[in-house]
This record gives structure tokens, C-alpha cells and sequence, in this order.
């Protein structure tokens, strides 16, 4: 039989529209394909910057996230009770108008009664610039319920954080160690990191107490206990210190270790860093043997000398440092069991890290000129780089974890160096060039600025003279003072309670909040149905904009329906989280392959209709008029300082790039470059960023600083200090007394180790975890028609030392109990695992009546989420107060302290808590996909 | 009964890393949206929101946990599986249409679909479980090496290659003629020590697989000890080490 003729070189598309990839936060750029109009295909961009034409599961599969029967149709208003489901669709001009009618009051007598908080979008700048314009202090985004730690610790010791700020130097570091991370923002760059890493046959060390994806391919795997990882990264600290394997230079010149920090307990200032009368720390010239600012002009930082000033003695960093790291505390020996690990095995990590950074440093051939004035002949690197998230920082002591890891970096000189780790633009930043927060309202004006920052000290508090909290989710309060992201895990808790006050309406988008965005769901569920005794809802009004069915819509008065990423318009910008890389700054925008085939507008877009309807500043003309048509008119015309927009690229009249004029032309110039800008960072500015001049200037140049902004790293975190010695009562205001001891155990200015809050039930002493899957990384992935037949399950994975002792089976069911309650859910057992560890996959677990799934549909009846045993307060005690379950410093969310204890019992009818169905908003979805455009 | 053919031109096939496969499933997805909308049949998904979903896939990820013999830590495995493009194709002979094939000109195993009644026997032939009958069309589907891609004059040249291996972040996949001794693929088999997928049954496969590198091998503390050597026991003689150290490099 003859082979059949086959064509081989079919047509593939009658188009390709270029855009960004929105499947979750990693921003590749993405061809689109069209045939007759439609969306035919989605494969990585091989220009882009982000991906190199590589794409993720999430990304190929963004067809069926485009196409879903769970996408929203039109506006709709709560016909039934909340929760419900029950909505009537309504027209754009109704919804418009109810949700002008319900803001505009508020906005003109009382801001405050507005919480407006987003998830997972990418629009902060501006979101944050209307909620600024509004009034209300009661704005951010999910941050604080992600990896504010990660981000805090990072922008406080160093100035910029691993997440999506930074990241290794792939193409040179000969170890890398990867910290708790199952998957990341970064999830394609990762990747293609991990294969060159792998190519050149560099050394991956993987951290983790779960051996899955980026863990199971590492050459090593360190099973850690959860909650330990600071005190197994300052052993290494300890090991490497004492063993004189630290970068003195790197330390002398670029970090905060020679400053001189008052080291008498009878001063008032005990613990601060001394300064000159300009407020520059001061350090010891070797050249002279006298104080200087650490910034002069050839000024050679000592070490080691102290400095007797106004009858204290002062001391570097670096001695207290030896004081608080050398002693037995953190030899290995008396850490091993408690992190899981063998006291060997960390010392042989310890030296191989070692090593690495000393016997096999590189060297660049490249000139720069520091900050001091000084030149420097070649760029030194030491070859260990770290990659870290949310699972060392999703713990009530992951702000001084993430900094331990920072602090173990920076003694080897590993921080933007040849092989270490690198900044991305806008970063290096440091905290002091961060804006501080606000939060003073005042009906029918704006806030006095921007709602989100970093505080240095108890005088930058949001609090009122009675100590009561500004903000609804109490951040920048002295419960949790640096709570630089918000804690949107709070909001809706205090709002239900009351405290620190009532609020009338909650808007949110992109939240999810009634499910796996939450902790303690089924207690937030109710929250958000509870009435008072008059009848009326605790929380009046909630207005939500999502594209979605999800489980959150049904408990909204007034559904928004946001867009499909492929139908919008949107901005990845310098103001916000961009797209740059080590070498480059970049920005990206989103815009309508396609137009929406149901009556549904980007929220973006909307607020910038209600930003008009309310005559926000920024929003209105001078006539009273809309100012901004919609999101796409905002992105080309807005300027956050006069040349400063959300774009930088092609401003002016199209030459010109980081600093211009507004360019009508600029999104189709974009749309011309498959919707990115890039502009690479010169070679000679390529590292050292914080301290070389060149980069600094180029910085300025591109629209970043607004002058040079060198600065030291501070491995002694003075605001926390200040906090201590507010606790202390030498400061004008102190703590409530209740929270002066966790002041001093906690905030200690260089990092430290203390046990997670949750461990001290000793009842419940399983260990309990999430990991995002890298095909499905955020819940919007559910209902997506391919991806949900490769994570449609999401058993609790058991070591095997509790499957053993627990006499499991496969196809046996578990009850999980935490101090706060039960869940009942399917086991399957992996040996991979810490032995004291359980998990599962995150936010595949759905409701009944949600994202267009069938009642029966596995993610509901077998699917669950840990999220139900989880407070957002800590177990009372007894004292009257509510405590957050959160870290005392930053905030955020302790997802990861969840303790448990687990047991078989017989297989229910399906997981538990089982909540009965909510009305689908939606049709019901179609039985068979056939997905095809063409023929 | 159909023939197989007594020679090819080129042996076109995959290597595929399993040291470098992190089990993202990019694979897995690129190749259902490209090969839904291209070649043949799109590829089904019935019951696609329900309890019961069952879609056709070309390529798919197992997992699997090794507790080494050796002893250390359990290790877990990401296998990518499509077709191998069998040199000796038990899927071909056993079809009793001629609808699957081998072709000539570079040994890919296809299926005509036209051809196809969905008899099942080249699936239950294929000892690897490579194919899939999909469950709408009820038409065989099976890895096509993307034939429609890798010599698409439509397309650029650089993205000639499979949706799979265009796409794979990790770059854990490649693609190539493993006939000639000279092509990447076969250096990097070479090199890596590339094998073949269960060689006991005989079917000559034509992929190759990538074997882990040896995991959970920290050296040994004692060779690494010199590093570690203490300079001080105590804070006190770790400034005194300091100040000697700033000293010489003075």
C-alpha cells in the first residue's frame, strides 16, 4: 500500500497578534494565532525577554482559560440571599450607576467605610492611585497574604527581594540552593535556569520538606522540618563564620557590617546605629582611624574598631554579629533534630558552599567606579547563588528567615556579583527610598499619599493616639508594624468583628476570598452572610469584579465581570511589578486579541468610568469631565510625575525611552515589538548595582531614580530596634503592653531564629502543607478543560512513617485536626516526603455550583482545601484579644504553621466540610470539547 | 496486517532528559493545542467539566518514587511518554486497515485517520501505552512528531521542530536525526548514555531516554573539613582573627 499524501506544510494561521501571557505572574510573552477571527493556538514568543519562547502547561493550555463556560456574561445584581448564587444579569449603566450610588456617600462623608482590596492582578499602580484618589485608607492588594516577608525582608536588608525582583545568575553560579519554592512567580525563567544549570552541570541543592518538581530534579534534597529554616540557614552562618569563610572586603565596602552601632544597654539609643548630624551611619576610616561618614569620598571602612562617643561604647556590626552567631546556639550539632537535619550533612553543605564561593570565585574583566569614588579593575564574583519564596516566608518567623538567608548571602559576597545573585530594575531599592505609608482620610478628599510603604520606626505607624489602628486590617500597626503589603487576610475578619471599626462596603477584585484565597473558609463564608439584629448585613454592601464563576462572586451584591487576559488591555509596568531582567529594564503590555463576545469590560477600564462618575482627582478633568476613557487611554496618558507614565518605552514622539512626554502612538509601537520594551543595562553597570555609579546613572536616565541612590546593605535592621526600644519605653509612644515581649523575642535587629507561633501545641504535631502545581499555579486554572485532567485531584500526600503508623491503605480517607477545626479527606502516600510532613496541592478543592464544574466533578467531591483549618487568628488566650495568625512584623500570613494531628476513619460520601451548592451564575458547561477553529 | 518498510531515509525522534524534566506538563499542553487544531481529528475531551473527564492526549507525564537500594532519601521521577516511532512497530504490523504506517522518508509512525476504524489493536500492540483512541472521534490518536511543524514552510525555520521541544522551559527535550552520528541528538546520546525504553521487547525504539545523574551524594564532611577549619571557638578569638586578617590585607 502506498504511504498516503500528506501535506506538510499546512497554513497555520491567517494572523499572529502578539501579547503577555496572564496565566499567572511569570508575564511571558505569548503569539497568539488566529484563524477566522478567532483563537486558534498560543505558543511562547521567541523574542521575548521573559521566556524566550519557551511556555509553561498554563500558558499552551490559556485556550481553554479563553474559552471557559465559567466566564461571566454580563453585569448582575444578588437577587437571593448572599451566597446564594442567585443574581439577575443586568445592564452596564445600572451597575455603573449602583455602584456610584453607593460610593459616592461614602467617599463624601467618610472614606474609611470603603475597603477596597485586589488578588492576584498586576494593576497596582493603579488600583492604588484610584483608592488614593477615593480616599480611603483601607487599600492593597494580596500581598500580605502572599510573600510580604519575602518581599519586606529582602527591600529592608538588601534593598530588593528573590520573587520576581531578582534573580540568580544562571549563567554563571556554580551551587545553587533553592529554598522552599514548589513553584514560582518566576516559573518559566526558573526553568530554563534549572536546564542551563544542569547543561553546564553547576550543583542544585533543593530545600525542601516535599521532593517534588525543581526538589526532585536537584543533585541533593534536604527534607527540612517546616518553620526551620532559619535556624539551619544561621548554623551555616555559624559554620562559615567561624571558620573565617566570609567576604571581609565585600562586607568592609558594601554592607553596614563596619558601622558602629551603640552597644551600652544604660543609653537610651542602645542597639542604633551611630550617625553624623545629616543622618549618614558612621563608620571608621582605616585611613585615619576616626569616625566618617560611610559614604565619603575614599573612606576604607574598618571592621573591627570600636568608637567611645558620649560615654558609650560603639561597636561594628560585625562584632555583634560574632557575638550573636559563634555560640553553640547554632552549631549544627545543636540544631540537627530540631530542623531534621544531620549535623554532618550541614556541615558538609556549609563547606561545599565554601568552596565554591572561595576557591572557584570569578572574575569579570570589566572596570566600575564605586560610589566612594573608588575604581575597581575587575568584577569579583563568588558562585553560590539562592533562590527562596513563599515556603520560608509563609511562617510567623519568615521575616527574619528570609533575612537570615539574606545575611548568610551577603557574608559571602554573593549579592549582585559575577555568580551570585542579581537585582532586576527597578531594583535595588532600598527601604528608605520606599514612600512610607498613609492612611489619613477626609471625606471627599484624597488620601495625604500613598497607602502602601515601609516604615522605619514607631513614628511611622499608622495608629491613632489611643493606639487603635488606621487601617481595617490593622497594617502598620503595633501589632504588625511593617506590614508593608497590607493584610488582606484581615479584612474581612475585622470588618465582621467590628474592629477597629465598621465599614459599609468591601470591593474587591480578582479575590477569591470566599475559598482557597482565605483562611478559615468556612468561618469567612459566613462572615460574609452574617446579619445583625436589625436583619441587615454586618458587612453592608460588596461589590466584586471577577471574569469568573468563582466561589466569591455568589457572595457579592454587584458582580463586575472583568475580561479574559486575551480580551484586555493592561500594563506590566516599571511603576508596578514589570518584566525586567538582571541585565535590562523592561515593561509589557496586554491588549485585545480579541474582542469580548459577552457584555463584559476590564475593571480597569470601569474604574476608570466610576473614577469620573465620583470625581476623583486624577480621574476628573478640570470641567469635571472623565479624564480617561478607559484602561488603554490611562496606560498611554497618564503621568505619575511630569515624563513618567506606566510605559516606558517609545514616549515623546516615540524616541524617546524612560523619561518623555505621553505618545498617542505608544501602545501600537508596543503592539509593532510583540508588546514588550526592553533596554539593556550598559556592561559596565551589569553588578555591583547598588554601589556602581554607572548603574546609578543609567538608573536616573531610564526614569527609575529621580538622582543616584547608592546605599550599603544593613545586616542590623534599625527599625526593628526602634520598636524594641519603643517596648522598651524609651520612645515618646510604647506598645500595649501585651505585645512588649513578643517585641523583644521577636524583633531583634540582627536575624534570628524562633519557633513558628503554632508549635507550642504540642497536641498536634504534624506539620501540614500546600505547594502550587506548576501546571495549575493560581485557582484560576480549575475549571480549565485541560489542565483539570492533570491536576483534577488533590489527595494528602502521607510519609511513610505516618501511613505505617496509621495503618493507611491506598483508596483510605484521613480526618485532619488542627486547633481550629476538622477536615475529612482522601490519603495516597509518598515516601519523597519529611517524615513529619503532610500536604497536598493547593486550591484545587471547589465548591459546589462553581467555575461551571459539574456537582460531581471530582475537585468537589474529593477535592479539598487546607484553607478550613487554618484561622486567621491564633487559639485564644484567655485574654480578650485577637491575636493574628500572622508574622508579628510583617503580617503575613502563617500559612505554613499549620499543625495537625491525622487519623483514618471510614470513607464519607465525599470530602468534609461538604457546603451544599451555590447557584451557577453561568450556563452549564458543554459534555465534549472539541477544540478546532480551522478545518 | 501492514508492512513495515525495509528502510528509512532518516530516523527522526526525540531525546528526552530525564535528569533535567521537572514534571511541568508544558509539554503536555503544547502539544494538545497545537495537534487539536492541526493534523487530523481535534483531540477530544468528553465529559471535559465533569466527574469524569477523558480527553486524548499525545504526550503525557508520569511520575514515579524510587526508594534507592543504596539506601538515602526516596527520589522522584517526572517520565514524559508519547510515541517512540518504533524501528520494528508492532502498532503498524498488527493494523489490519494499513492505516498506521511508518513512513519511508523519516521513519515517523503515523495513523491516516481516514483509513482508521478504531479497532484498538495497534493500542493494544504498542507495549509503551502510546496510544490513545480518541474518545469522540473514536479514531486512533498518537504522537505525529508534529509532521505538520517540522517541515512547515509556513513556519520559521527555527520553529520547524515539535510544539513539544519548542516549547519545553527546561529544555529537557530534543529532537533530531538519530540515524546520523552527527546530529546533536545523537552526540548528546552519546555522551549522556542515552537508552531505550524497555529494549527487551524488541521494537527498536527509536526515542531515547536521558538517565538521571546520580542523586543525594553530598561528599563526605571529612574531604570537605579543611574548609570549615575554625579560626576561633569563641567570639573573642574571632575578632582576634579579624583584626590579624584586616591587618595582612591591610
Amino acid at each position: 500500500m502506498p504511504q498516503p499524501k500528506l501535506d506538510t506544510s499546512p497554513k497555520v494561521s491567517d494572523e499572529i497578534r502578539k501579547t503577555t501571557c496572564y496565566m499567572c505572574a511569570c508575564r511571558c510573552g505569548i503569539n497568539v494565532h488566529l484563524k477566522e477571527g478567532k483563537v486558534a493556538y498560543i505558543e511562547g514568543n521567541k523574542d521575548h525577554p521573559v521566556n524566550r519562547g519557551v511556555l509553561c502547561a498554563k500558558g499552551s493550555a490559556g485556550i481553554m482559560q479563553h474559552l471557559s463556560p465559567a466566564r461571566l456574561r454580563a453585569p448582575m445584581k444578588r437577587v437571593g440571599p448572599r451566597g446564594s448564587g442567585e443574581f439577575e444579569e443586568i445592564s452596564w449603566e445600572e451597575a455603573l450607576e449602583t455602584a456610584a450610588s453607593i460610593l459616592k456617600p461614602i467617599r463624601d462623608t467618610d472614606p474609611t467605610k470603603l475597603a477596597f482590596f485586589t488578588g492576584r492582578d498586576q494593576s497596582q499602580s493603579f488600583t492604588s492611585f484610584w483608592a488614593q484618589g477615593f480616599g480611603t485608607p483601607n487599600y492593597a492588594a494580596h500581598g500580605g497574604f502572599c510573600s510580604v516577608n519575602m518581599a519586606a525582608a529582602g527591600i529592608y536588608t538588601m534593598g530588593g527581594a528573590f520573587w520576581e525582583f531578582g534573580q540568580p545568575d544562571w549563567d554563571r553560579t556554580k551551587l545553587f540552593m533553592l529554598f522552599g519554592v514548589a513553584e514560582d512567580h518566576d516559573s518559566n525563567p526558573i526553568k530554563m535556569g534549572l536546564g542551563k544549570l544542569k547543561k553546564r552541570g553547576a550543583r542544585v541543592i533543593g530545600v525542601n520538606p516535599i521532593r517534588t518538581g525543581y526538589n526532585a530534579v536537584a543533585d541533593d534534597w534536604v527534607g527540612i522540618t517546616p518553620g526551620t529554616d532559619g535556624l539551619f540557614i544561621l548554623s551555616l552562618v555559624h559554620c562559615l563564620m567561624k571558620a573565617g569563610k566570609i567576604d571581609l572586603d565585600y562586607l568592609a565596602r558594601l554592607t553596614d557590617a563596619p558601622c558602629l552601632v551603640n552597644a551600652d544597654e544604660a543609653s537610651d539609643e542602645f542597639g542604633l546605629i551611630l550617625r553624623n548630624e545629616a543622618g549618614k551611619a558612621l563608620v571608621i576610616d582605616r585611613r585615619t582611624g576616626k569616625p566618617a561618614a560611610f559614604d565619603g569620598a575614599g573612606v576604607e571602612p574598618d571592621l573591627s574598631a570600636s568608637w567611645r562617643h558620649a560615654g558609650f561604647t560603639h561597636r561594628p556590626v560585625l562584632h555583634h554579629m560574632a557575638e550573636r552567631y559563634l555560640t553553640a546556639e547554632y552549631a549544627p550539632e545543636t540544631v540537627a533534630e530540631r530542623v531534621g537535619i544531620d549535623a554532618k550533612r550541614i556541615r558538609a553543605i556549609a563547606a561545599d558552599i565554601a568552596r565554591v564561593a572561595f576557591d572557584e570565585a570569578i572574575e569579570l574583566d570589566r572596570e566600575w567606579t564605586d560610589f566612594r569614588g573608588v575604581t575597581h579593575k575587575k568584577m569579583v564574583g563568588r558562585p553560590v547563588a539562592f533562590h527562596a519564596m513563599r515556603g520560608i516566608s509563609a511562617h510567623s518567623n519568615g521575616f527574619q528567615t528570609c533575612r537570615a538567608l539574606h545575611l548568610l548571602q551577603i557574608i559571602l559576597g554573593s549579592v549582585e556579583v559575577p555568580g551570585g545573585f542579581r537585582f532586576k530594575p527597578p531594583y535595588p531599592k532600598p527601604a528608605t527610598a520606599h514612600p512610607k505609608p498613609h492612611g489619613n482620610a477626609q471625606p471627599g478628599k484624597p488620601l495625604d499619599g500613598p497607602h502602601l510603604g515601609f516604615v522605619h520606626g514607631p513614628d511611622d505607624l499608622l495608629i491613632n493616639e489611643d493606639n487603635t489602628a488606621k487601617r481595617i486590617d490593622k497594617a502598620f500597626s503595633w501589632d504588625n508594624p511593617m506590614s508593608a503589603h497590607g493584610m488582606m487576610h484581615m479584612v474581612i475578619s475585622n470588618a465582621h468583628a467590628g474592629d477597629p471599626y465598621k465599614i459599609d462596603t468591601l470591593m474587591m477584585y480578582m479575590a477569591n476570598m470566599a475559598w482557597n484565597s482565605s483562611m478559615n473558609t468556612s468561618g469567612v463564608m459566613q462572615m460574609l452572610t452574617d446579619t445583625d439584629e436589625n436583619g441587615d448585613y454586618v458587612i453592608p454592601n460588596i461589590i466584586y469584579s471577577d471574569a469568573y464563576s468563582s466561589e466569591m462572586v455568589a457572595f457579592a451584591d454587584l458582580i463586575l465581570p472583568d475580561t479574559t487576559y486575551l480580551e484586555r488591555h493592561d500594563c506590566i509596568s516599571l511603576l508596578d511589578r514589570p518584566i525586567c531582567e538582571a541585565e535590562a529594564a523592561a515593561d509589557a503590555i496586554r491588549w485585545p486579541v480579541v474582542e469580548p463576545d459577552r457584555d463584559v469590560r476590564g475593571f480597569q477600564s470601569v474604574l476608570c468610568e466610576l473614577g469620573g462618575m465620583l470625581g476623583l482627582p486624577g480621574f476628573t478633568n478640570e470641567d469635571g469631565s472623565q479624564k480617561y476613557a478607559d484602561y488603554a487611554d490611562y496606560i498611554q496618558n497618564h503621568e505619575r510625575k511630569p515624563g513618567i507614565g506606566p510605559l516606558a518605552g517609545w514616549r515623546g514622539e516615540g524616541d524617546e525611552h524612560g523619561r518623555g512626554a505621553p505618545n498617542p502612538n505608544q501602545i501600537e509601537k508596543y503592539k509593532e515589538n510583540g508588546s514588550f520594551w526592553i533596554s539593556h543595562i550598559p556592561e559596565d553597570a551589569e553588578f555591583y548595582k547598588p554601589w556602581n555609579m554607572a548603574y546609578q546613572d543609567w538608573a536616573v536616565k531610564t526614569g527609575i531614580f529621580d538622582a543616584p541612590t547608592p546605599y550599603i546593605f544593613t545586616l542590623w535592621c534599625e527599625p526593628l530596634r526602634k520598636f524594641q526600644l519603643a517596648a522598651e519605653g524609651k520612645h515618646r509612644r510604647s506598645p500595649p503592653e501585651h505585645l512588649k515581649k513578643r517585641y523583644a523575642e521577636t524583633m531583634e535587629p540582627l536575624p534570628v531564629w524562633y519557633p513558628p507561633f503554632s508549635d507550642a501545641d504540642e497536641r498536634f504535631n504534624v506539620h501540614a502543607l500546600t505547594q502550587r502545581p506548576m501546571a495549575m499555579y493560581h485557582s484560576w486554572g480549575s475549571q480549565n478543560a485541560w489542565l483539570r485532567q492533570i491536576h483534577g485531584r488533590n489527595p494528602l500526600y502521607v510519609p511513610t512513617k505516618l501511613w505505617d503508623a496509621n495503618g493507611f491503605a491506598e483508596g483510605d480517607w484521613a480526618r485532619v485536626t488542627s486547633p481550629h477545626g476538622e477536615i475529612t479527606v482522601p490519603v495516597m502516600h509518598m515516601a519523597a516526603l519529611n517524615e513529619n510532613t503532610i500536604w497536598t496541592w493547593n486550591a484545587i478543592g471547589k465548591r459546589k455550583g462553581a467555575w461551571a464544574l459539574d456537582e460531581d466533578s471530582p475537585e468537589v467531591t474529593k477535592g479539598f482545601l487546607l484553607n478550613h483549618i487554618i484561622h486567621e487568628l491564633l487559639p485564644s488566650k484567655g485574654d480578650g484579644l485577637r491575636w493574628s495568625n500572622s508574622d508579628p512584623i510583617t503580617g503575613q500570613a502563617a500559612w505554613f504553621d499549620l499543625r495537625v494531628k491525622i487519623e483514618k476513619v471510614a470513607a464519607p460520601k465525599e470530602s468534609m466540610p461538604s457546603h451544599p451548592a451555590q447557584k451557577s451564575p453561568v450556563p452549564k458547561a458543554p459534555e465534549t470539547v472539541k477544540q478546532k477553529v480551522g478545518s | 496486517m501492514t508492512l513495515l518498510p525495509t528502510h528509512t531515509e532518516k530516523t527522526l525522534g526525540l531525546v528526552i532528559d530525564l535528569d533535567t524534566c521537572v514534571g511541568c506538563h508544558a509539554c503536555v499542553t503544547a502539544c494538545k493545542g497545537w495537534n487539536t487544531e492541526n493534523y487530523g481529528a481535534p483531540l477530544a475531551d468528553v465529559d471535559a467539566y465533569g466527574a469524569e473527564p477523558v480527553g486524548s492526549f499525545l504526550n503525557r507525564i508520569h511520575s514515579y518514587e524510587v526508594q534507592p537500594e543504596t539506601g538515602g532519601p526516596a527520589q522522584l521521577f517526572h517520565f514524559p511518554k508519547s510515541c517512540l516511532h518504533c524501528a520494528d512497530a508492532p502498532c503498524v504490523t498488527v493494523c489490519p486497515t494499513g492505516a498506521s504506517y511508518k513512513r519511508v522518508e523519516d521513519g515517523i509512525v503515523l495513523v491516516n485517520e481516514s483509513d482508521c476504524i478504531g479497532c484498538g489493536l495497534c493500542a493494544w500492540a504498542c507495549p509503551y501505552g502510546a496510544r490513545e483512541l480518541d474518545p469522540s472521534e473514536k479514531v486512533m490518536k498518537k504522537c505525529t512528531l508534529c509532521v505538520d511543524r517540522i517541515y512547515n514552510e509556513n513556519l520559521p525555520e527555527e520553529d520547524r521542530q515539535p510544539a513539544c521541544v519548542r516549547t519545553c522551559p527546561a529544555g529537557a527535550r530534543h529532537f533530531g536525526d538519530l540515524s546520523d552520528p552527527e546530529s546533536d541528538v545523537s552526540k548528546l546520546v552519546a555522551e549522556r548514555g542515552g537508552f531505550d525504553l524497555m529494549p527487551e521487547q524488541g521494537t527498536a525504539p527509536v526515542n531515547k531516554y536521558l538517565p538521571p545523574r546520580p542523586k543525594d551524594e553530598v561528599p563526605e564532611f571529612d574531604i570537605l573539613a579543611p574548609y570549615l577549619e575554625p579560626v576561633a571557638e569563641e567570639p573573642q578569638g574571632f575578632l582576634g582573627w579579624l583584626d590579624k586578617t584586616l591587618e595582612r590585607i591591610g
